[in-house]
């Protein structure tokens, strides 16, 4: 998904001379070929997150269409109150570029797992959010990001991420996709675990459990329309995220929920506890706090059955 | 990154006595009408805006390329107050170059007002950035100045920091990064006043040796007294075309008031009644 992000960003940055590539020092072979052939227009900036986004600040009020890298938690979290002040309430160019949604470094560690990012980001004012799916969506929003007017914050996996969609989607900012329709209960995904929430579906239908998934590549602004529909039609709502539950799509589709007439089940699916006491790869992790298909499986029947 | 590319002015011609003269009025005129809007609306730091009274007048009336009749041109040079809790001086200094009305500073720290008693971004105003967390304004300096070296559009960055702001680590990785990259268009501006929010900078987090630890980053040091006119210019006249550049301008916290002068008190303390017509009577004698 990474490398679909930055292949797509990589032919825009040389037709556009407005922008700028910053990372703070993370990314290996990653930025070579931009490095190699425009160095003026991107920067190592050294390990040292604050300053980047500052940098990025800077550069965009002077008119450059800036990009930020880094692992998730050190760009979000370390550099917080420079994208609060410098570049959503300025609202400015630039495109904050995460890698490493939920438990994608595995062993690396709580560190490295980016599981309250989604919260942080969603509080800010002018902050559009995407949270692409697959390697063609994260195509998608490379190219879509370079007309966006204003800060985006895109959450990327790394690599080996699946593919939900077999051809190039029709991916609209704030437009979530319908992935399939179904008459008992609903799923809204986000990033990996739309592909996830595929395969929860498809065991769901060997049950008899008719359900709709939806493809919620976008947390700000909100498809709130989809919502609304499918809180029309269906009895069972369910929020899947590899994310804290508390702040992340869940809970943004709680409040639209809690304002609407909906009356049936619904319950977030997510991490609920401090994950530090486990040691594994990303599979193993989403086994542990949940997340794989037959956990959520279980858990959506559960709940439908209390 | 084109490094030979330099737009620092180096040529400035010596002020004349009557010159300096002139400025020191305006300096006055600036304090006064600071000590107004500090009083009227009872906000607190009134000592951290007479410090730089002096490097604002020379900023604005001498050295900026900054017109307000065209604020947006690409090329204007860039000013940043990053410690924006001085805002008075720098509302005062635009309101004084014609980037505000008066009517604007009526409307500073008051309901429905205008103007916070932090900058807010106004580029019209003179209000490059908002500023008021300290730590931030050196690096968005240093990215305007960046973006002038990309672009080949020769202006500078002038980024004014307060002392006691250079606990922030963040200023430190930007002084890294425009000492790395050679930024010679960044200029950054110390006032070393030595008052941080609750003591003297040395009690707290001693800075010294201030001027050898940005050298040791790859700055052009200069440090002079920052509330002499002459000194001010010549630095502003002398900056290296080869590296970022910083003045490091020892000042009073509370600069021109003699109960204020150097009192950690007058970092928050408003005058009352008596104290406004002592301090108006010390600015105008």
């Amino acid at each position: 998904m990474r490398a679909a992000f930055f292949n797509t960003l990589e032919e825009l940055y040389h037709q556009n001379e407005e922008t700028v590539v910053l990372t703070a020092d993370l990314g290996f072979k990653l930025f070579d070929n931009i490095k190699s052939r425009c160095s003026e227009r991107f920067y190592d900036v050294g390990i040292a997150e604050a300053n980047m986004v500052g940098l990025a600040a800077g550069l965009a009020l002077s008119g450059k269409n800036v990009y930020c890298y880094s692992i998730i938690p050190f760009l979000i979290m370390r550099a917080f109150e420079q994208i609060r002040i410098d570049v959503a309430y300025h609202n400015l160019n630039v495109k904050l570029v995460g890698v490493g949604g939920g438990f994608t470094y595995g062993f690396e560690g709580i560190t490295h797992f980016g599981l309250e990012d989604l919260a942080l980001m969603r509080s800010l004012p002018n902050m559009t959010i995407v949270i692409p799916a697959d390697p063609f969506e994260a195509s998608c929003i490379a190219r879509l990001s370079q007309e966006v007017k204003g800060p985006l914050y895109i959450r990327l996996g790394r690599s080996g991420d699946p593919f939900v969609h077999d051809r190039q989607p029709d991916f609209k900012i704030g437009k979530a996709i319908t992935i399939s329709e179904g008459s008992d209960i609903a799923i809204f995904a986000t990033g990996n675990m739309v592909y996830t929430g595929r395969q929860v579906s498809e065991m769901l239908k060997q049950r008899g459990v008719s359900a709709s998934l939806y493809n919620m590549h976008t947390l700000k602004p909100l498809d709130t329309e989809i919502i609304n529909h499918a809180a029309s039609l269906h009895d069972g709502i369910f929020s899947l995220e590899e994310h804290n539950i508390n702040g992340g799509l869940g809970s943004a589709i709680s409040e639209v929920l809690a304002e609407t007439r909906y009356n049936g089940i619904f319950r977030r699916i997510g991490i609920t506890e401090m994950p530090r006491t486990s040691v594994g790869d990303s599979d193993f992790l989403r086994q542990h706090y949940g997340l794989t298909p037959e956990k959520i499986y279980n858990t959506i029947l559960n709940a439908m059955e209390e | 990154m084109n490094n030979a590319m330099s737009n620092i002015k180096t040529v400035v011609e010596e002020a004349s006595a009557f010159e300096l003269d002139k400025y020191t009025a305006l300096a006055v005129r600036i304090r006064k009408t600071i000590l107004d809007m500090i009083y009227r609306t009872k906000s607190p730091h009134i000592g951290p805006s007479f410090s730089i009274v002096e490097i604002l007048t020379a900023l604005y009336f001498r050295f900026l390329n900054a017109n307000p009749d065209d604020a947006h041109n690409p090329v204007r040079d860039r000013f940043i107050l990053s410690k924006g809790h001085a805002c008075a001086a720098l509302y005062a200094v635009l309101a004084e170059r014609g980037f505000m009305g008066n009517g604007d500073l009526d409307g500073f720290a008051v309901n429905g007002g205008r103007l916070e008693q932090h900058p807010n971004h106004d580029v019209m105003c003179g209000i490059e950035v908002s500023t008021g967390s300290l730590g931030h304004g050196l690096s968005i300096g240093a990215g305007m100045a960046l973006s002038s070296k990309i672009d080949r559009r020769p202006y500078n960055a002038y980024v004014l920091l307060g002392d006691g702001e250079l606990n922030e680590g963040s200023v430190w990785e930007s002084v890294m990064f425009a000492g790395h990259h050679k930024l010679n268009n960044l200029i950054a501006i110390i006032d070393y006043n030595k008052i941080q929010a609750l003591g003297c900078t040395r009690d707290i987090i001693d800075l010294n040796p201030l001027g050898r630890k940005w050298e040791s980053f790859g700055w052009d040091v200069q440090e002079i007294d920052g509330h002499d006119f002459e000194q001010i210019f010549n630095a502003m006249s002398s900056l290296s075309p080869e590296k970022p550049n910083v003045i490091i301008l020892h000042t009073i916290k509370g600069k021109g008031v003699s109960f204020m002068q150097d009192q950690v008190l007058w970092h928050y303390r408003a005058p009352d009644e008596l104290e406004y017509k002592r301090a108006l009577k010390e600015l105008l004698l």
